[in-house]
Order: structure tokens, then C-alpha cells, then sequence
């Protein structure tokens, strides 16, 4: 059988993300930037911006979005999609912390 | 009928309020045994926190005492533990023999305080704060004075900190996030709550890990040691950081068991006789700590054992502090999110903040702070999941204001007698401000307060100035035109500095409290110009944000489109050497850095470099006696310099020399922008010291001191500031000009656009002829450099910020079968 199915990977403690900052987890030839709130919510998006690229986990966090380091696009760290005038989007993946551990839904 | 036997292992307040339930609903059905492992009848546990503070007594607080257990029949077990449950012959036996029979067994034991495993745990003067032997214990501390250290920092730890310091203790409370109450509150709210701890004399460490509890000989507590090797001298350690739901017992039973035990939503374990509430259970993968819920599930039980069908199937839970004078109420989910709006209330001066998060009309969420009087309102309709559309531009400010006729502010302003006071700061009225404005002609915010000192000091009263300029002048003043630093605030980045100097504010919520922002967390331009404000105004004291900066100064490096990063080694006034050359040889081929090149600073760039190889580039590079050349930084970046005298037929001094001198004496220095240098050593210019942010041109007399220049988006050729005659001199005024760039600068204002905006006779004036001014800005630079003169690169590679460099986890895909 082939079976591709969804799973929660548990990839760190929650203390390893700073606070309004992310954390990158390489998932094969991909990265995903593992981002962390104000209020410990955890939210994983592809750190690749649908503008040209940028590592989105390289940029400031606010308002559960991300402003990226290229060129100032705004995405939501929910959505992964970009805010205001900008068009795009960018793949989200599930994440969640329980006791202080971080899980990210991988497809494995 | 026959009664049956009901049997209750827990004393607390959820079983209490089941068996008031039960015995209205069906005062005859159950005969009812309770075990309680506390030596005492029921009492209110919430009201401990008065009981420590010394604002009640345990009598006050006792719910249910012996006559009740008498007239209602009920046989209480004090002081007996239940130590096993036989559910094949339907018994529960305890510790000390006694054992009953049942048909039906509810479960309530509760929760113990989680207790940290810190080495010195089990030493005398260790205590939990969860029952009244605690509370007891605690006071008995208290008489003899001292320190009480207690760690955590959230509602409970919170409530025992302000009870133990009203019983005269000297307390220090520890926690280790950056703020207060994080799980019920936002940081604006958690700063607000650490002010009023603060303001009472008690001590708040956020960030502050506990190492070892250190205890003397004979095994009492004498102190704690945190991970940074600080000691704090204390003869009591409360640990409340938090709880865990004490399963044990239902465990050894057999039940069902995760964080808690599990109930279904008719409050049933996974044995049909035995039920289970309160903190011990889990219900739907929550478990609870607060009373409400309790009280819900409570309820569900009675009527399930009276044969009722009821379901409990979880609780939205309201937070309340119980400490004296501290107003603060939060409720529901206030994360951001999408399709969420948030309505934020500051008053800074009586220290007020309010916020609601709502989502598709309905309120979602609620933190109050300062005046909570509205928080069950609120809460009210969080619950209901009422439509809040018809009242939204007013609901934040409560119930009182919904329905009444709406309030003009400016109508208000214009009602008031002429002799009311506007300006408490420097005693101006109503009359002398519209007197100003109508016989000076004055128009605009800061021509009123050049004239009349309204609002021009600690600036709360500014709304109230622009309400009577809008009354006095109508559409002739429009306190828009202040451009606000961005959507967060309608504060323009020099009103932003002048408060903060102000009013001493030293955190980045302090300020979004103080200046009443209108969002949670600011934006990514306000938290940068933020963040480097209260680095250049508290250079001591206030902690750089890292979160706040952009990416090149978090990792000082420079982004690339790629992804990759660029390194730039500091070369002082451009200078190298064959070793330093042959150690950037060297780094190059060992990380395979693709590209190298000259830079137009005078310095070499390596380009390409992967982010989680920039610790490794940096160790390298250090032990060549690099450090880094901030060529990311909102900061000094280089010093170009000719070869001068040193070398040059037409050199008229050693123009390389005062470059190094400049470079060495002003690196690692934060600026509202970049700051470019250039040292020509004579007129011919090689350096291009004329189109710099700040250029000296040496000449036969001395150093022509230049500024304003620039080369990028604008070419504008430099201004003189003037002519001085020693190096010292150069470096003097030279630092003094920068320093009085960087106390008034707008953050990303490069010095030419500060300069036009000044006058550049004003800088003249304060930089060449007030020796005085000159001296205090250059002793603040100074002083300054104490603090960031530390090479981020070196700082780094012995570990600091670690986990930026580094995935924090890797995963290969493997391959189908």
C-alpha cells in the first residue's frame, strides 16, 4: 500500500522558539518556518514568500503575521496568505504545542 | 425506598457544591460518606489569598461546617486519605482503616501544586500555596521577616507574592517569561500588572530561570540561585507554577487515565458507578482550574444521580486577581488571528487598559485592566456570542455608555469655564491657551506649546490641547498633520521621543501604554524605531529586543535575495595585512563562499554564505582578530580613509590615522540610520569625504569638519560644520555631532534629512560654539559605548542566540515503498 497520511512530528520544545520569532524545520528539499505569538500559539507556513522567494522566517512578527525580510510583503501566519495589496500565497501547515512541545502535521 | 450509598473521596469545593445540588434536588436518595485527607470541614479555597494577606480569617472562609455535614447526615472522614478503591466488592478503604461501602462513587480529589525538581526542593522553607496548611505555614514564615522568594509569576504566585508582602516580607517574585500572567493576559496588561507589583515594593524578574534552591547546614532554605549565577538571599521559597490534577488514586483503580482523569460529558470515568469532578478530571482534552467550571460540572453530577440525563460539555473561563487594589479581569481567546478585530483602550495617565477581540461581530475575548467593572458585561455576551454590530464604536467603553446620547469630546472641551485647568504639568488654562491661539494666530500643536507650554512636558493633555484648537479655530487646525509613526499610534516619532524621555519609559509596553497604542504588539515599523529609541535614550538600562529588529542586525549579517547572507569584516580605516587577507583566503575556500568582493567602504564582502555556516565564517574570522563590520547596521557602518601623509605627496596630515581613530572610537554605536565616514587628507578628496553622512578634509590649519552629505537615493554634497585645529578636536566634535543625531533623529532618517530639518545653524550653533552642550553630548556617547561596544560576532560564536542559526529540526522524506 501507498498511503500518504498525515502526522503529528514533534520537533521541539516550545522554549527553543523565541517569542514573536520562528524557528526553521527542514522537511526534506523543503523548509517550513515554525513561528511562535505573543501568547505561545504556534504556526508553521513554507519560509519561501510568494513574492520572490524571501525566508519568511527571518521577519518580524506582529499581529499574527509576518512583514518578510526581502521586500516588506505582509503574510498571515494563519492564512499564508499575503495582506493588503499584495497577491499570493504561501502553504500552511498544521502546528500545535501541548505541555511545552511543539508538533507539526507532516505528511510522512 | 432504601437509601442508597453515595461515597465522596475529596472535601473541596466542587463536591461541596454537588452535594447542596443533591440534596435539593433529592434530599432522601443517597446516604452520603466523605473522606477528606485536610483535618477540617469544606471551606473556599479562592479566598485563601485574604486569609495570607491577613484580610480574612479561616473562619470566614469555612462553606460548609460541621452542623451542615450533621444535619444533613452525612459521615465525614477528616484527616483520612483513601488509599485503595475495590471496584469488585464496591468499597473504598483509607489510609488510616476506614473503609465504606457504595453504589455510586464520585471522585474529587483534586489538584497538587506542581513542584519544580530543582536541586534543594525537599528543604525546610519550601513551600507550595494550595491549602491552608500552606497558608499556615506561610505566616509562620512571615513572623520572623525576611525574604520570600516565589516563583512564578502567575495567578498564584501573583496573590502570594501581595499577600506575603501586606504580612511585612520583603518579596521577589520569579518568572520565567518576559511578562506576568502571559496564559490570561497580553504584554500591555502584564506590564501594567508589573508596574503596581513593582510600585508596592515587591521585586518582578521576568526571564528568570531558577537553578538551586541553596539551603544552610542544618537544611533550611537561605536562598536561590538563578541560571545566571545571580543569588537572591531568602528564608521561604513558594513554588506556584502551577498544577497538575492529582490522578493517583484513580490510576491504581484502573480508570481511565491521561492529564486527568476522563469523564464524559455525563461527568461519568470509564466505570459507570464512578463519576469524577473538578481539577482531578479531564474533560474533552481540557482540564480545569478555575472555580466556574467546577461549579458547571457540579451541577451535571447532582442530576445524574438522581437519575437525571444532564450533560456538561466544557466552560469558557473569565479570570479575576484576587489581590487588593489590582483590577484586572481577562476572559476567552484575545490571540490574534485572522478575521479577528481587536478595539483597544488606553489611558495611560490613570493606567488603564481595556481590550476586546472580535470575531464576525462577536466578542471573542476580553482583557481588562485598571477598571474591570464591565468585565462580566462583557463576558456575558462572550458566552451568549451576542451581536455586538449596533453598538461596536462604543462597546469598549461599557455597559454605562450604550444607549445614552452620543458624547461630543470637542463640544465638551468647548463647555469648559475659561479658568479650568488644561496642563496640570505647567498650571495653564483654558483662557490663556485660546487667548494665545486667537491673538497669536497660532495654528499648529507645537506653536501652542512653544507659546503657552500646554502639554509640552509630560504631553497627556495633548488630546485635550488639540480638542480646544479644533474648538477654537474649527477646520483650521487639523491635528492630523502631525504624521503619526505609523497605523499603531497618532504620535509622531518626536513626540514618541520626547515621552519617552519624559516619562521614563524604558519598555517597549511601557510605551504602547503609556501613549495609548491602538494595537497589541505594534507593527514591523513601529517596533524597530521603538526598539532603537530606548537603546540611544537607556543605553544602561533597557534591554536590546531582538524580535523588534530587522533580520541583518538579529544576525548581523546582510540577507541576499537568495536567502543567503553576506559577511563583512571590520577593516579599520580600510587598512588590511597579508594575515588578515589570508584569513579571509582561508574561510572562503573552507565554506566554499561563492562570490568575494571589494566593497565601496573600503573593506571586503563574502557573499553566498547559508546562514547555519555564519557561527562557523565568524569563529574563523575572529581568530584572525576580526569583528564584524556592521555593514548591516542602522548604525556606524565605515570609515574610508586616503593613505595621507603617511604616503601621499599632497597628504597634509595623517588622514588614515584619524580614520582608525574615528572608526575604533565609534564602532558598534546604534543611529537612527546608517552613518558613512570619510577622512581625506587634503582637499583633492581621494576619501569622498564630501558626500558622507559625516567628513573630515584635512588641511595645512587643521580638520574641516563636514556632514549632510549623500550618495544614494539623493546626491547632496556635504555642509561645514566647522574648522578645528587638533585631532582630539576632530574626534571631539565630530562625536558630538553624532551623538546629538542620534538623540534626535526619526528612526531611518539618515543625517542630511535631520539636518534640514533642524537648521543647520542650530547644529552649528550646538556642536561649534556651546562648549558646554558639546561636552554633554559627547559624555553620553561616551557613556553609551559602555554598552555596545561588544563585537556581535564573537558574542555569538560562544553561544549567544544560538537558536537562530540552526533548524530546529530536520526531517528526510522517505521514499514510498
Amino acid at each position: 500500500m501507498n498511503v500518504m497520511s498525515q502526522t503529528w512530528v514533534a520537533i521541539g520544545d516550545l522554549t527553543e522558539i523565541p517569542v514573536l520569532g520562528a524557528r526553521c524545520v527542514k522537511n526534506g528539499d523543503m523548509t517550513i518556518a515554525v513561528f511562535r505569538t505573543a501568547d505561545d500559539q504556534v504556526l508553521a507556513i513554507e519560509d519561501k514568500c510568494p513574492h520572490k522567494n524571501g525566508p519568511l522566517s527571518q521577519g518580524i512578527v506582529h499581529d499574527n503575521c509576518v512583514t518578510c525580510p526581502l521586500h516588506n510583503w505582509v503574510i498571515s501566519l494563519e492564512t499564508g496568505r499575503a495582506q493588503g495589496a499584495d497577491e499570493g500565497s504561501v502553504r500552511v501547515f498544521p502546528a500545535k504545542q501541548e505541555d511545552g512541545k511543539v508538533y507539526l502535521a507532516l505528511t510522512v | 425506598m432504601t437509601r442508597q450509598k453515595l461515597v465522596v473521596v475529596g472535601n473541596g469545593m466542587a463536591p461541596g457544591r454537588m452535594l447542596e445540588h443533591l440534596f435539593t434536588l433529592a434530599p432522601d436518595t443517597y446516604d452520603v460518606t466523605i473522606f477528606n485527607a485536610e483535618p477540617r470541614v469544606n471551606y473556599n479555597r479562592l479566598m485563601l489569598s485574604p486569609v495570607l494577606s491577613g484580610e480574612k480569617t479561616y473562619e470566614d472562609i469555612i462553606t460548609h461546617d460541621d452542623a451542615w455535614y450533621a444535619d444533613n447526615g452525612i459521615i465525614l472522614h477528616k484527616s483520612a486519605k483513601v488509599s485503595g478503591i475495590d471496584r469488585g466488592a464496591k468499597t473504598v478503604t483509607s489510609e488510616n482503616g476506614i473503609t465504606a461501602s457504595y453504589d455510586k462513587l464520585v471522585i474529587a480529589t483534586g489538584s497538587s501544586p506542581f513542584i519544580i525538581p530543582l536541586p534543594g526542593k525537599d528543604l525546610d522553607g519550601v513551600l507550595t500555596y494550595r491549602d491552608l496548611d500552606d497558608v499556615e505555614k506561610m505566616l509562620v514564615a512571615a513572623k520572623s521577616g525576611g525574604r520570600a522568594i516565589v516563583i512564578g509569576g502567575g495567578l498564584l504566585g501573583l496573590e502570594a507574592a501581595a499577600g506575603l508582602k501586606m504580612q511585612g516580607m520583603e518579596v521577589t517574585v520569579l518568572h520565567l517569561m518576559p511578562t506576568l500572567m502571559e496564559r490570561q493576559l497580553d504584554p500591555a496588561a502584564g506590564y501594567l500588572l508589573e508596574a503596581e507589583f513593582v510600585r508596592r515594593g515587591i521585586e518582578v524578574r521576568t526571564k528568570a530561570n531558577s537553578h538551586e534552591i541553596l539551603g544552610t547546614e542544618d537544611g533550611k532554605v537561605r536562598g536561590i540561585k538563578l541560571d545566571d549565577g545571580t543569588i537572591i538571599e531568602a528564608s521561604i521559597v513558594v513554588m506556584a507554577v502551577g498544577i497538575r490534577p492529582s490522578t493517583d488514586l484513580a490510576k491504581a483503580t484502573g480508570l481511565d487515565v491521561n492529564r486527568g482523569i476522563i469523564v464524559a460529558d455525563d461527568m461519568r470515568t470509564s466505570d459507570p458507578d464512578i463519576f469524577s469532578l473538578g481539577e482531578c478530571v479531564e474533560h474533552r482534552s481540557m482540564c480545569y482550574g478555575l472555580v466556574a467550571p467546577l461549579y458547571e460540572m457540579a451541577e451535571v453530577i447532582a442530576s445524574n444521580l438522581t437519575g437525571g440525563s444532564s450533560t456538561y460539555t466544557g466552560s469558557v473561563t473569565a479570570t479575576k486577581l484576587k489581590v487588593t487594589g489590582v483590577d484586572l479581569y481577562s476572559a476567552g481567546d484575545f490571540a490574534e488571528g485572522e478575521g479577528r478585530e481587536e478595539i483597544v483602550l488606553r489611558d495611560g495617565a490613570a493606567g488603564i487598559y481595556k481590550r476586546l477581540v472580535l470575531k464576525d461581530n462577536r466578542i471573542i475575548g476580553a482583557v481588562l485592566y485598571g477598571e474591570t467593572s464591565d468585565g462580566p458585561w462583557f463576558f456575558d455576551m462572550l458566552k451568549k456570542g451576542t451581536d455586538v454590530s449596533v453598538m461596536r464604536d462604543t462597546l469598549i467603553f461599557g455597559q454605562a455608555y450604550q444607549g445614552g446620547d452620543p458624547l461630543d469630546p470637542t463640544a465638551a472641551v468647548a463647555a469648559l469655564p475659561d479658568d479650568a485647568e488644561i496642563c496640570g504639568c505647567n498650571g495653564v488654562c483654558k483662557g490663556k491657551i485660546v487667548t494665545a491661539i486667537k491673538d497669536k494666530g497660532l495654528t499648529t500643536l507645537d506653536d501652542v506649546r512653544a507659546h503657552t507650554k500646554a502639554s509640552a512636558s509630560c504631553g497627556t493633555c495633548t488630546g485635550l490641547v488639540e480638542k480646544l484648537m479644533t474648538a477654537t479655530l474649527g477646520d483650521a487646525f487639523n491635528p492630523q498633520a502631525v504624521k503619526p509613526v505609523c497605523g499603531c499610534t497618532h504620535h509622531s516619532h518626536d513626540e514618541v521621543r520626547r515621552l519617552i524621555k519624559v516619562k521614563g519609559l524604558k519598555t517597549i509596553p511601557a510605551v504602547m501604554q503609556e501613549l495609548e497604542w491602538t494595537t497589541s504588539q505594534g507593527c514591523a515599523k513601529c517596533r524597530p524605531a521603538l526598539n532603537y529609541y530606548l537603546v540611544c535614550d537607556w543605553p544602561d538600562e533597557y534591554a536590546d529586543d531582538y524580535q523588534s529588529r530587522f533580520i541583518n542586525e538579529r544576525v548581523h549579517a546582510n540577507i541576499q535575495k537568495d536567502g543567503t547572507y553576506s559577511v563583512v569584516p571590520r577593516m579599520w580605516g580600510g587598512m588590511t595585512s597579508s594575515k588578515e587577507l589570508r584569513a579571509i583566503a582561508d574561510v572562503v575556500d573552507k565554506y566554499n563562499i561563492p562570490a568575494v568582493k571589494c566593497t565601496g567602504g573600503q573593506r571586503i564582502d563574502m557573499l553566498g554564505i547559508k546562514k547555519e555556516d555564519l557561527p562557523g565564517v565568524w569563529e574563523d574570522l575572529g581568530k584572525a582578530g576580526f569583528v564584524s563590520g556592521q555593514a548591516y547596521a542602522k548604525g556606524l557602518r565605515t570609515v574610508k580613509t586616503c593613505v595621507g601623509s603617511d604616503w601621499c605627496r599632497f597628504g597634509t596630515q595623517d588622514s588614515t590615522g584619524l580614520g582608525i581613530k574615528l572608526e575604533k572610537f565609534m564602532w558598534g554605536s546604534w543611529t537612527p540610520a546608517k552613518l558613512k565616514l570619510a577622512v581625506s587628507g587634503c582637499p583633492r578628496n581621494c576619501a569622498e569625504a564630501t558626500c558622507k553622512d559625516i567628513g573630515i578634509i584635512c588641511v595645512d590649519s587643521g580638520f574641516e569638519i563636514h556632514f549632510a552629505g549623500a550618495a544614494g537615493l539623493d546626491i547632496k554634497g556635504t555642509e561645514v560644520l566647522g574648522l578645528v585645529k587638533t585631532e582630539e578636536e576632530a574626534l571631539e566634535y565630530v562625536v558630538a555631532l553624532a551623538q546629538m543625531y542620534r538623540e534626535q533623529g526619526h528612526y531611518l532618517e539618515r543625517i542630511y534629512k535631520w539636518a534640514k530639518r533642524i537648521g543647520l545653524d542650530e547644529i552649528r550653533q550646538q556642536i561649534m560654539d556651546d562648549a558646554e552642550k558639546r561636552q554633554g553630548y559627547f559624555d553620553r556617547f561616551v557613556f553609551s559605548q559602555k554598552f555596545a561596544q561588544v563585537d556581535p560576532w564573537s558574542e555569538r560564536v560562544s553561544g549567544k542566540d544560538k537558536h537562530e542559526f540552526k533548524p530546529m529540526a530536520a526531517f528526510s522524506l522517505e521514499a514510498a515503498e
